[in-house]
This record gives C-alpha cells, structure tokens and sequence, in this order.
C-alpha cells in the first residue's frame, strides 16, 4: 500500500511546480509533475509586429532571462533571411555565456545548495578547520578562520532571533544530510558571497542590452553600436568592462563554485545511482562560431542519445514534421484531432478538467497538467546541462572529454555515475568552465573584428516589412540554460500569424503520454529513497537536479474552435 | 511596531554591533540611508531612531502570473546596501524564489509569519491574478492566486505591488488579456498598495521603497497613480543624456547607422522614453552600469499602463511639446499616447531655431515616415 505526498509549492525554482508522488516501502514507486499557471501569451502575440516578438517573449521568463529573446530574433531571421554581422553573433553569444554562468551559479547557491547544505549544522563547524579545508581546495582569498568566524557569529544570531527568513522551516538535520559542518560552514559562506557576486556578471548584458533582467535584442543584429570614438557606443572602456566581468566570472567559477561542487559532490556519490531518469538525451546546440546556419561552427553540438548509448549520436531536425511533436493526453487542452502535432501544425483549446480548488490532490488517472507532453520521433527525451555534457562527450568534442573525464576521475566514480541526480548537477557545474572560456574567447574575436575594421552590429535592411514575403515560415532555436529551446514562427501579412515554443521544462516536467512512457521528472522521481515522507528533501534534490522553470505554459485559445495555432511555454 | 513585536528580534543597531561594526559605523551607514532617501541633514536622527528601534521587518512575497524577473532584480540591487545585507535588514519569510522550504514547510512558514505578525508584516506581490475561469490559471498548493492573495493581504500592514504584472498585469493582460489578469489593486481593498512598474524595476529602486518602510514605518509618498514619487516622478526623455541631441533635432534614422554610431537621439527609432515615467535616465541599471537608451536600444515604456497596446516598439511615438521637467505623470496621465503627425517638427521648432534649416529637412521626412507608420 502506498502514500501519496504533495509537495506544492516547489520552492526555490521558476514558477508553479506541484509534485505528487505515491511512497512504498521508503521508495517513491510512481510521482506525478504538473505545472499549475499558464498565461496565453500566444493569443496575445497573434497579429503583432514579427519585430517586437522578443520582447514578449522575453517575458516568458525572468531567471533564464534573454535567451527567449535571442530564440526568437533568430526565428524571425530565419523566416526572412535576414544574416546577422559577425560582431552581433559575438556579442549574442557572449551575452549567452554570460547567462549562463550566472544562472547556473544561483541555481547551484541559491536555488539547489539547501538541498545538501544543512545551514543550521554550519554553526557547529569549527572555523580554524574550516579554513584549512577552504584553502586545501581553492586559492580562493576569503578563506581565513577569522573570515568563517565572523560568517558563524552572524548566522548563529541570525538563528538566535528566532526570525528565521527564507530558512524558516527548512529540513534541517534531515537524516539526508551528510556534510560535515566544516563543509556546511564554506557552502553558506559561498551562498552569501554568490550572492554578491551575480550582480557584477549581469552587467555583462547591461553594457550590451541596457539592462538585466530582460535585456533589450534586435532583430538584424543588436544594437548597441560599436564606436570607438564615441561615449555613447561600444568603445574601448565598454569593451575593457566587459572583459573584466568575462575574467572575474570566469575566476568565481573556476575558484569557488567548482571547488564546491566537487567538495560537496564527494559526499554525495550515492547520489550518483538515484534519480537517473530515462538516459534518452536530446540538445539543439549553440554558441555559433561561423553564423547561426552553420551547425557544424556550433561550441556546443547538437544530437540525440538514445537509452544511454553515447556510441551513437542522432542528427535532429526542427522542420520535420515527425520529429518534435507535442500531445496532450494528460493535459488539461483538447486537439480536435488525435497523435501528436509538430509546432508548425500544432493546435489547442485549453480545458480544465481538475478539481475545483481549493483541493487536496490531483486526479493524475485523468489530465493533470497545463504543460503539453513534447516527444521526439515519439522518444521522451531530457534536456539541459546533462544533456549537452553527454552529447558534446558522444560526438568526441575535446574539450568536453577533458572537463567530463577530469571529473570522473577526481570524484573516482564511473562513466555511469553520470546519469543520476549528481551527475546532472555536476554536468552543470561542468559545461560552466568551459562556457566561462569560451565567453572570453568570444570577446577577443570580437575585439579582432574591430581592429580589422569591422564595425557592423546590424543589418536594417530587412526590417521594413515592405520588403518581406507574404508569408514566411521560421524556427529559431538555442540551448537556454536549462536545455533545447524553440521557437517556430508563421508570419502572415507582416504580423504573426502563429508564434509557438517548445521549451525545456515542457520537455523534462510534462505529464506522461499515451503510451504511459513518462518524461524526465517523473522518471527520475521513481525509486528515489525517502527517509521522512513529511520532509521530503529527497524529492527536492532530484528535482532541483533539473533546474525547473515554469515560468508560464501558453496555448492558444479559440472560442469557436477554429484557430489552428498555439504555442506552449514553459520555462526557459 | 508595538514592544511585543520589538522583543522578538533584534534591532538595526544591535545587528550592527553584533556584526563587529561601531555605533560610528551605524551613524555613517543612517546618514547614508538618509542621503539616499533624500532626506534633508535633519533627518538623519530620524533615520538613526527608526533603525535602532526597531526589528528586522516580516515580508511575505508572493508569486503568481509572473516571470521571477522581479525577484531577479531586486538580488541585483547594489546599494544602497548589498543584498545580503538587505536580506538581513527583512525577514523574508516566504518567498518560492528563495525559501528553503517546499510544500507544506512553506505554507506553515507563511502561516507562523501571518500570524504572529498579524497587522505587522509587508506583503510583496510579484505577479497578476487571473480571475478568468474561476481562478484555474494560477493554482498553488491547490488554492487559486486569488484565495492566496485573499488571506495574505488580510493581516498585511501594506502591499507593495512589484512590477509591471502586479501594478498593471503586464504582458498576460496585453490584449485580448485571456486570462483576465489583474493588477493586485483592482483586487485588494482597504490596505494601501504601492505601485512599483517596470518590467521588472530596477532592482535599486526595489531596494529602495522596502528601506523606506522599514526606516519610517511608514509608506512613501506616492504620486496619482499610486506610484512612489521618488522614483517615478519624472520622465525617462527629461533625465536622458541623449535629450540635447532630441532638442537639436538630431535622430538615429535606423539602427546602426552613422548617428547611431554618434549616440544621437533614439526617438525615430521608436523610444518611448517621452512618455514614460521612470529613473532609468539617473539611476540606469545594475548599480549604473548603462540603460536601453545608452545602449542603443529605445525606451519602450515598460513601467506605464498597458505599454504592450501603446503601438509597436519601433513605431514612433507623438512627442509631447510643451512638456516640460516639471510635468507629472497624472498630467501626462490624461494625454493619450499617439501617433501624431509633426508633433515632433513642432517640438524642434520650438526648442531650437537656429537649426531650422535641418529640422525644415527633418521636418519633410517626419511627415513622410509617419505616414508610412500610419498605412
């Protein structure tokens, strides 16, 4: 006989996450992963300027901020043909590499940290041990005994006046947790200190984009203009500012987050058999070297795994209609059809049928989410860090080979170890050293172009609607933080005529299918131990391992049933 | 705050002196505090009284039709303390952005907070309430948004309303707005609501309205629209470093162009920035790093009502002759946002005769690419 646990909110994510699961002999058997908020932004969309759409979707999501935007002004070059100068490339893809170190930084602090970091046992660490722990793993300069002291005093008056903040009722002293204080002592001192750090990379996108979050794209390029000669463009102080930002991330990263990472993990290695899901992968790829078209210039290659066989890595392909397809048997919207939908085609009316709140559980025998169920070529696929990682070390790219096997062999744990709960997380921590390079190398092709002449930042060419074609189709595509995004595009008339996107956490937190074959969260939920059913940590751990962000799940809505578009949006 | 309240925490001063700072280091930080605030030297006391008195101030955030953009902004402020610090200075006892707790632990936590801080603590609103189909768009923990937002405000002292979503419903209420998404004042009545757009705010101006409640205990002044004054009182185009380039007549034709190059004014090109009210210009982004217009990008209003439906992001928008630095955002309030041919021409003749030649030129093109706008 099993129980069934709630747990909603999930904190310390993006969005309205519920999970339900049923807890047999100290073993969750089957859980559920519904997204509980949508928006609609695709009615919204429809009939606007293609131009102004990164600006709406840009909104979709604030944490994994600008990389909607980027999908989007590429879904809108594509269906023009519009080829971006060189330079912008650069500074997307810098502005992409910056996102990424500090989004995953936060999640690894903020967002994930408390699901192995005891706060509350840090207090009992000895900071003199502390110390020399620190400094045996990083040369890191905060790393004193009186540093940790004054970092114990603080938190153990913090915990003393009672008023606990955002560590009120956490799960301290859970059984699950197994660092050592000295270790539980530096975790909550990165914790602070990452918290004043990810303020400083940001900037990164306010010197580019104005401001962050939501900083400003173009399409054609971007635009903020380069002029070495000018205070108002991109000159040499501007340039000089950012590369600071790309080195001191680059520095935080590789001096502190990794060093955690590794400390922490080497705690955790039974984390690396729980929590492994369904070992079938899939990334688009990004970060293009020689322009969006060329796949092959990609940092980050492309490609689908299959049931954990990296000795074989499949193409993919966003314009085939048999390849990405959306269903919705478990989810609250109606097709008037049956099968599964490819985005260009796609079509939905939104339908409640849960229960009528306020309620206690879901009826997860019938629909239970507002997230549709994506499926490639009819496999359930994850996406994010994990998924890349291993498709980068699939397709033999060196320099994931050496991050990926430099860390095997210094947590001495097997190729396995990877699909599991602690392999996605450290596959995240990994794939940010080498993004924190190539953001540099980036930056110096850009400086390169400049010295050579090339001040391009836009082409404008195309952007009066005069010249565009009655109807165009495009996708755009990108690897958000929190893995393959897409956008399809079908501009009609000069304005939208359909807008749709297929995001991460659709893929990895949707409803299981017809067929019963369960997606990413659900998978990875199943036979993870719970010691305590009312303090369930250990679901948060696998769950967090995935980085949710549901920041909305859109789908178009037509009252006479007739429209045949529709976009779903969930997450980065 | 009554002594019941004042004995469950500890005060500013006593935080500081734990922290090994001096009564010294305490006075300096109110006089900082005050300058920000833009207080007069006298006040400095007041400021002093406030934070030796008083305990670290419950806040219950909530989150509901939103993208955590705003969460996001308000981790970035820079000053006028950094974010660990502010994180010290409040109790943010429910926040799903950040709180260690899920499910049931965090649901007590907010419950413990509502109350034993009954009539005491903040309640942050990030997000709108759709109303639509009896709440079922936004559901957490098996209550709607509505509920949620029902119970919380109850026992709330005020409601800060974060950005756009919560001031105006944001990009979910552009129309046809299918979820019927509402800004939290159309909902909450008898407790005050402070406006704060933007999408999201600038994270030192999210800083900087919780440090004037928790200074004074008491909400700041707030202009028509329910907005704080110190922040939102003057339009983005009257504190733009690019203005003199407006005034001459001298405009960005299409983006990278030569005037682009030069750092000319962004109007053409679609900024809003005439018309909205906001301290991108002065307090700019990310401890003043840049703003969209310094960076080459338009203003598109993204802290004024329904900014979505105000026309296409490069579309131009009508000037405002006339509108001096004085306006207020209830005048310009009544004037709707428009397309209006040679109102732009009528602002350069106006401010600046002895470029007439060139604005008789620009003057011509005006005319000739508001009516492509216009088709």
């Amino acid at each position: 006989m099993s129980t069934r646990i709630v747990v909603d909110p999930v904190t310390r994510i993006e969005g309205h996450l519920r999970i339900e699961a049923d807890i047999e002999n100290g073993k969750i058997k089957d859980a559920y992963s519904s997204g509980t908020m949508v928006r609609l932004l695709e009615e919204i969309l429809r009939g606007r300027d293609p131009l102004d759409a990164w600006a709406y979707v840009g909104r979709v999501c604030g944490v994994c901020t600008s990389v909607h935007s980027l999908t989007s002004v590429r879904a809108v070059e594509d269906a023009l043909d519009i080829v971006i100068p060189p330079n912008a490339e650069m500074v997307r893809n810098i502005m992409f590499c910056a996102q990424y170190m500090h989004d995953h930084v936060v999640h690894f602090y903020h967002l994930h940290a408390m699901d192995w970091v005891d706060v509350v046992n840090a207090l009992k660490a000895d900071p003199k041990k502390t110390s020399e722990l620190a400094q045996s793993i990083s040369n890191w300069p905060k790393s004193s005994p009186g540093y940790f002291s004054d970092l114990q005093k603080r938190i153990t008056k913090f915990v003393e006046s009672g008023q606990l903040g955002i560590f009120s009722n956490g799960y301290w002293g859970h059984p699950a947790y197994k660092l050592p204080a000295e270790v539980n002592l530096i975790g909550l001192a990165h914790y602070l200190e990452a918290l004043e750090w990810q303020k400083e990379i940001v900037k990164v996108h306010t010197i580019f984009g104005g401001k962050n979050p939501h900083p400003n794209y173009l399409v054609g390029g971007m635009a903020c203009a380069i002029s070495t000669d000018d205070v108002s463009g991109l000159n040499a102080e501007r340039l000089a500012y950012v590369e600071q930002l790309l080195k001191q991330g680059k520095e935080f990263i590789e001096q502190v987050y990794i060093p955690d990472l590794m400390a922490i993990a080497s705690f955790y290695k039974d984390w690396g058999a729980i929590g492994g899901g369904l070992g079938s992968f899939m990334a688009y790829g990004d970060l293009p070297w020689n322009g969006y078209r060329d796949i092959s210039s990609y940092k980050f290659p492309q490609g689908v795994i299959l049931n954990k066989d990296i000795s074989k890595v499949y193409d993919v392909d966003l314009r085939k209609d048999d390849e990405v397809q959306e269903f919705i048997d478990n989810s609250w919207y109606e097709y008037k059809g049956k099968g599964g939908l490819h985005p260009w085609k796609g079509e939905s009316k939104i339908k409640y049928t849960g229960p009528k709140p306020p309620f206690e559980n879901l009826d997860t025998s019938k629909a239970y989410s507002y997230l549709k169920t994506p499926r490639w070529k009819g496999n359930a696929v994850e996406v994010g860090p994990l998924a890349r990682v291993l498709v980068g070390y699939a397709r033999g790219r060196e320099d994931f080979k050496m991050v990926v096997d430099k860390a095997l062999k210094d947590l001495d744990v097997p190729v396995t170890a990877l699909f599991s709960t602690l392999g996605r997380t450290a596959a995240r921590g990994l794939e940010s050293v080498l993004v924190a390079q190539w953001g540099l190398d980036f930056f110096y092709q850009l400086i390169d172009n400049i010295k050579k002449g090339d001040t391009r930042m836009a082409d404008s060419s195309k952007r009066s609607s005069s010249k565009w074609p009655e109807k165009a189709l495009g996708v755009g595509h990108s690897e958000a933080p929190r893995g393959a995004l897409a956008h399809w595009i079908n501009i009609e008339d000069e304005k939208i005529a359909n807008y749709q996107l297929v995001v991460p956490t659709t893929w990895n937190a949707s409803p299981r299918d017809a067929k019963g074959q369960v997606s990413a969260y659900e998978a990875a939920l199943r036979d993870t131990p719970i010691a305590d059913p009312k303090q369930p940590v250990e679901i948060l751990r696998t769950v967090h391992s995935f980085d949710p962000c549901l920041a909305c799940a859109v789908h178009l809505y037509d009252e006479e049933g007739k429209h045949i578009s529709r976009i779903s949006v969930l997450g980065d | 705050m009554d002594n019941a309240t004042m004995q469950k925490s500890p005060t500013y001063l006593e935080e500081f002196k734990r922290k090994g700072y001096s009564r010294k280091d305490f006075l300096k930080f109110c006089t900082l505090m005050a300058a920000y605030l833009g207080l007069e030297n006298s006040s400095v006391g007041q400021v002093v009284q406030a934070l030796s008195n008083k305990p670290r101030l419950p806040v219950i955030w909530l989150h509901f039709q939103e993208c955590t953009c705003c969460s996001e902004s308000f981790i970035r402020s820079s000053h006028p303390i950094v974010a660990d610090v502010l994180l010290d200075q409040i109790s943010l006892d429910y926040t799903e952005t950040l709180m260690a707790a899920s499910g049931h632990q965090a649901e007590e936590a907010m419950k413990n907070t509502m109350t034993k801080y009954k009539g005491e603590y903040i309640l942050c609103v990030e997000g709108s309430v759709p109303t639509a189909a009896d709440g079922v768009y936004c559901m957490i923990g098996g209550k709607t948004s509505l509920q949620i937002l029902e119970e919380a405000a109850e026992g709330a002292k005020a409601i800060i309303a974060w950005g756009s979503c919560a001031s105006n419903g944001c990009v979910q209420a552009a129309k046809p707005n299918p979820t019927s998404a509402t800004p939290i004042h159309k909902l909450v009545k008898g407790k005050p609501v402070i406006k704060v757009p933007g999408c999201p705010p600038i994270g030192e101006v999210m800083a900087g309205v919780i440090v004037h409640v928790v200074t004074f205990g008491r909400l700041p002044e707030l202009d028509g629209l329910g907005r704080p004054k110190a922040f939102y009182s003057k339009r983005v185009h009257d504190t733009c470093y690019r203005r003199p380039y407006y005034d001459a007549g001298l405009y960005v034709e299409s983006f990278d162009d030569e005037n682009a190059k030069k750092g000319y004014c962004l109007y053409k090109v679609g900024c809003k920035g005439p018309s909205t009210y906001n301290a991108c210009g002065v307090t700019k982004w990310n401890n003043g790093v840049s703003f969209p217009i310094q960076s080459g990008h338009g203003c598109f209003g993204c802290s004024e009502e329904n900014y979505w439906d105000n026309g296409r992001i490069y579309q131009r928008a009508s000037a405002f002759p006339g509108f001096g630095i004085e306006s207020t955002a209830d005048m310009v309030g009544k004037v709707a946002l428009g397309v209006t041919a040679g109102a732009l021409a009528a602002h350069a003749v106006m401010t600046n005769v002895r470029k007439k030649k060139l604005i008789k030129g620009l003057e011509k093109e005006g005319k000739e690419s508001e009516k492509e706008l216009k088709d």
